[in-house]
């Protein structure tokens, strides 16, 4: 009976460690099949024409299909735009995101921190789909148009918080010896901050903004209302522009272009998850 | 003769860590029933991780090797359900940690609720009853035993610990350091406590003071980088130890 | 630069997050201001009814709100079986091994993968499974959605639940264990109750996750605009009606749209400010 007994509990441990290996084993399956799809049938349509030529017309398009040839094109429309607005999105937020990241790590305690540390956490948690709205009303409207600043508004908006905890994080840990050093030395606290605190951070700080990075590059919602999209290669900051995300929804709703989604997703996933492994490397690397 | 006393003995029991590194070497001794037998050593010298051995601990790390062989009533327990071992071996260890999470009460039934065991109600109050008076903490916490364990003190907290090993019935305590985080009178108070718990269990207590050794009990273990070096009667070993190095240890010169 | 000025300007830069936290409820406000005005606040949220007929426009977010809420809770049911697996792989079974490792790292990809990419994988590989098992006609519903939704979101669950699985003290582990209870006893009776509200509290944060989720759900849900007669029908969440019509409305469609932003941003800004709570209160028990 309790032999019986043991043997019913171990057996219910076993069944319990096996279940949970093969339901983690499970959570890589969707993984492998997203990677494996896109892969499949975008990597043959990953061309040098690919990266270098526009989005084709749907009517262009109409005909090659109808003459059985490759879609002509490419997404170098949305390449450029991409960068662009997140150019200026990284050139706004880096220096914004980590001065108030640098307030938070040097006021921690007080109230004023502490309310701007909760709304920090609010904005990390809106939905993207609602930045693109509060951008339009904020930026769309007034300008009179859709734009790339637009764009570049949204994003901002989105990494500003992601940067501003690392930062905040980072600082907090260093040692405080650091700063004391740095103060008994003589310098004053922006000069300690400057030479010697934010150096010093530097790692964790670049780790956070890549990750913001990679987190933005792929959002298509907030875009949508803000961007619009724009079928040639333009430079203009207050016009219309397109990005890689926003093609993969063009290409998605327009039945003659579908053939292309597969490549842009190629990209756009590769180029999102190398960034996302080279900010958790160097994470590591610079945690040693 | 000897075979009828002694409940539990080791043969040749090593222990090792990594495979170049052996934290038990070759620990052969027998030790008898209803007694208390103190293992004492410097720290690092393997007091611990042997203690450890007799309640399979080391089955929890997949790079720990126990060998030999650690015999319990005469049946190797190496070779036994780490389950089945566990119940019929208890262990106190350093700092007391009863369940955060349940009441005082439950705290005591914890080992039968771990082991799927039911209990009627009458069996509960009694089991609780017994087991916290045995430790002297029944007056203390009569009142209370719904609350969570974690007001009490750190003396009452490791009676507690002690009362929730007792309730399995077990062979053999093992206590690591029972102590170590006490102070001075609650440590008091549990050495008088083992003093009369020996009447029902067999006690091994490892331990860093060589004063309790002395005065709770009656056999020793003295060890040194892993060996037993010196096994015996403690008045003798505190008088008249054999070994250099029991002897350097005794006197303070080492450790 | 001297002390103060430096001060000074941390403390001006820091102004940019309420400024922008105030911007964004003060803009949301003014602008959903019109359809609250037209349709009565307790009448928007409780019509079923969007119809934008010229002369006869009627706006009412139930619909939306019905569908938000239904595709986040199917996604919360389909995310537990995986990520309570795998925070225990990660924080206790395989606990700082090779293998946790990798187990993290493809969670961390799969938290990486852009949501118009799960959509696209939604579209075209999971919408013909559930079309071939005869779920749905076609194929796009609250139910697949709420499967891709589920995905999505097991990263976040995963990886802070494990966080709390691993800060139970190793002596109340092998306390139970020299009691003689088995692993899975300890996983249930001794981790469980310690980690419990921390566990919980990773899940009401992914709800905060897959509540705004825009991309993913209006490729899969159907895009219809009524309340949804069971899950495998078809429906529209806030976050897609809005990433729908957006671009098309306006006047009072706008105004419509936007206060469904507006109470969209008030929901996971109320789920998240519980969820953060409650993981400040599990850290420090």
């Amino acid at each position: 009976m309790d032999k019986l007994k043991i043997r019913n509990r171990l057996a219910n441990d076993k069944l319990m460690l096996w279940s949970i290996c093969i339901l983690s084993a499970l959570t890589a399956v969707p993984l492998l099949a997203i990677l494996g799809e896109v892969l499949l049938r975008g990597y043959d349509q990953l061309s040098w024409s690919f990266f270098t030529e526009p989005t084709p017309t749907a009517y262009k398009a109409m005909k090659a299909i109808e003459a059985g040839e490759p879609i002509p094109g490419g997404i170098a429309n949305g390449i450029v735009g991409t960068m662009i607005m997140l150019g200026m999105a990284v050139a706004a937020a880096v220096p914004l995101g980590i001065l108030c990241g640098a307030f938070l790590a040097e006021n921690g305690k007080n109230r004023f921190a502490q309310f701007v540390s909760y709304l920090t956490d609010l904005l990390q948690g809106t939905p993207s789909v609602i930045i693109g709205i509060i951008t339009y009303i904020w930026v769309v409207v007034p300008m009179k148009g859709y734009s790339a600043i637009a764009g570049s508004v949204a994003l901002c908006i989105m990494m500003l918080p992601l940067i501003i905890r690392s930062t905040e994080e980072t600082l907090k840990i260093l040692p405080a010896s650091l700063k004391e050093a740095g103060l008994a030395l003589g310098g004053n606290k922006a000069r300690v901050m400057l030479k010697v605190q934010l150096p010093a951070a530097f790692g964790g700080i670049f780790t956070g903004i890549l990750l913001a990075i990679s987190r933005v590059i792929g959002e298509t919602a907030p875009l949508m209302f803000t961007a619009l999209g724009c079928s040639f290669i333009r430079f203009a900051i207050d016009k219309p522009i397109s990005a890689v995300p926003l093609l993969i929804w063009e290409f998605f709703n327009d039945p003659n272009l579908q053939e292309l989604i597969w490549g842009a997703s190629l990209f756009l996933l590769l180029f999102v998850l190398t960034l996302n492994l080279t900010a958790k490397y160097l994470a590591k690397k610079w945690n040693q | 003769m000897e075979s009828v006393t002694s409940i539990l003995e080791f043969k040749k029991t090593c222990v090792s860590y990594t495979k170049q590194t052996m934290a038990v070497k070759y620990v052969s001794a027998a030790i008898e029933k209803n007694t208390i037998t103190a293992i004492m050593g410097p720290s690092g010298c393997g007091k611990s991780t042997l203690l450890r051995a007799v309640n399979l601990m080391h089955n929890l790390y997949p790079n720990i090797r126990v060998d030999g062989e650690i015999l319990l009533n005469g049946e190797n327990i190496l070779a036994m359900e780490p389950i089945d071992v566990r119940r019929r071996v208890g262990m106190v260890f350093q700092r007391p940690a009863p369940f955060p999470t349940m009441s005082i009460y439950d705290n005591v039934l914890s080992g039968f609720a771990l082991n799927g065991i039911k209990l009627s109600k009458a069996e509960k109050d009694a089991t609780v009853e017994r087991c916290l008076r045995s430790v002297a903490l029944w007056d203390e916490v009569k009142d209370v035993l719904n609350k969570k364990g974690t007001f009490l003190s750190g003396g009452q907290q490791q009676r507690l610990c002690i009362a929730r090993a007792l309730a399995m019935k077990p062979d053999v305590l093992l206590m690591d350091e029972p102590t170590s985080a006490l102070d001075p009178i609650a440590t008091k108070h549990i050495e008088e406590l083992l003093l009369e718990l020996q009447q029902e269990v067999t006690i091994l207590i490892v331990t860093h003071n060589m004063g309790q050794a002395k005065r709770i009990s009656s056999k020793s273990m003295f060890m040194y980088l892993g060996e037993l070096v010196e096994y015996g009667e403690t008045e003798t070993m505190f008088t008249n130890p054999v070994d250099e190095r029991t002897k350097a240890y005794l006197t303070g010169k080492m450790g | 630069m001297n002390d103060k000025l430096y001060r000074i300007t941390l403390f001006v830069s820091a102004l940019i997050i309420p400024i922008v936290c105030g911007g964004v409820v003060y803009a949301l406000v003014t602008d959903a201001h019109d359809a609250f005005e037209h349709f009565g606040f307790l009448n928007f949220l409780t019509s079923s009814e969007w119809s934008y007929t010229e002369g006869d426009e009627r706006y009412g977010a139930l619909p939306f709100i019905t569908g938000t809420l239904l595709t986040t809770l199917l996604a919360l049911i389909f995310c537990i079986p995986f990520s309570l697996p795998v925070a225990l792989f990660v924080g206790e079974y395989f606990r700082d091994t090779k293998v946790a490792s990798v187990l993290s790292t493809v969670t961390d990809l799969l938290a990486g993968i852009p949501s118009i990419i799960y959509g696209l994988w939604g579209f075209y590989t999971l919408r013909p499974i559930i079309m071939a098992l005869d779920i749905s006609p076609q194929g796009s519903s609250i139910l697949t959605a709420s499967l891709v939704l589920a995905i999505m979101i097991v990263p976040y669950a995963a990886s802070l639940s494990s966080e709390f699985i691993k800060m139970v003290p190793n002596e109340l582990k092998e306390g139970a264990y020299s009691l003689g209870a088995t692993r899975a006893e300890v996983v249930c009776k001794v981790i469980f109750p310690m980690a419990g509200s921390g566990v919980f509290s990773s899940y009401v944060l992914a709800i905060g996750r897959a509540l705004g989720e825009t991309m993913t759900v209006t490729m899969l849900i159907g895009n219809t605009n009524n309340i949804p007669a069971s899950i495998t029908s078809t429906g529209n969440s806030m976050a897609s009606i809005i990433a729908n019509q957006f671009g098309e409305a306006d006047s009072l469609r706008l105004s419509s749209l936007i206060a469904i932003g507006l109470i969209l941003f008030l929901i996971t800004a109320l789920i998240n400010m519980i969820g953060k709570v409650m993981i400040k209160r599990a850290r420090i028990v």
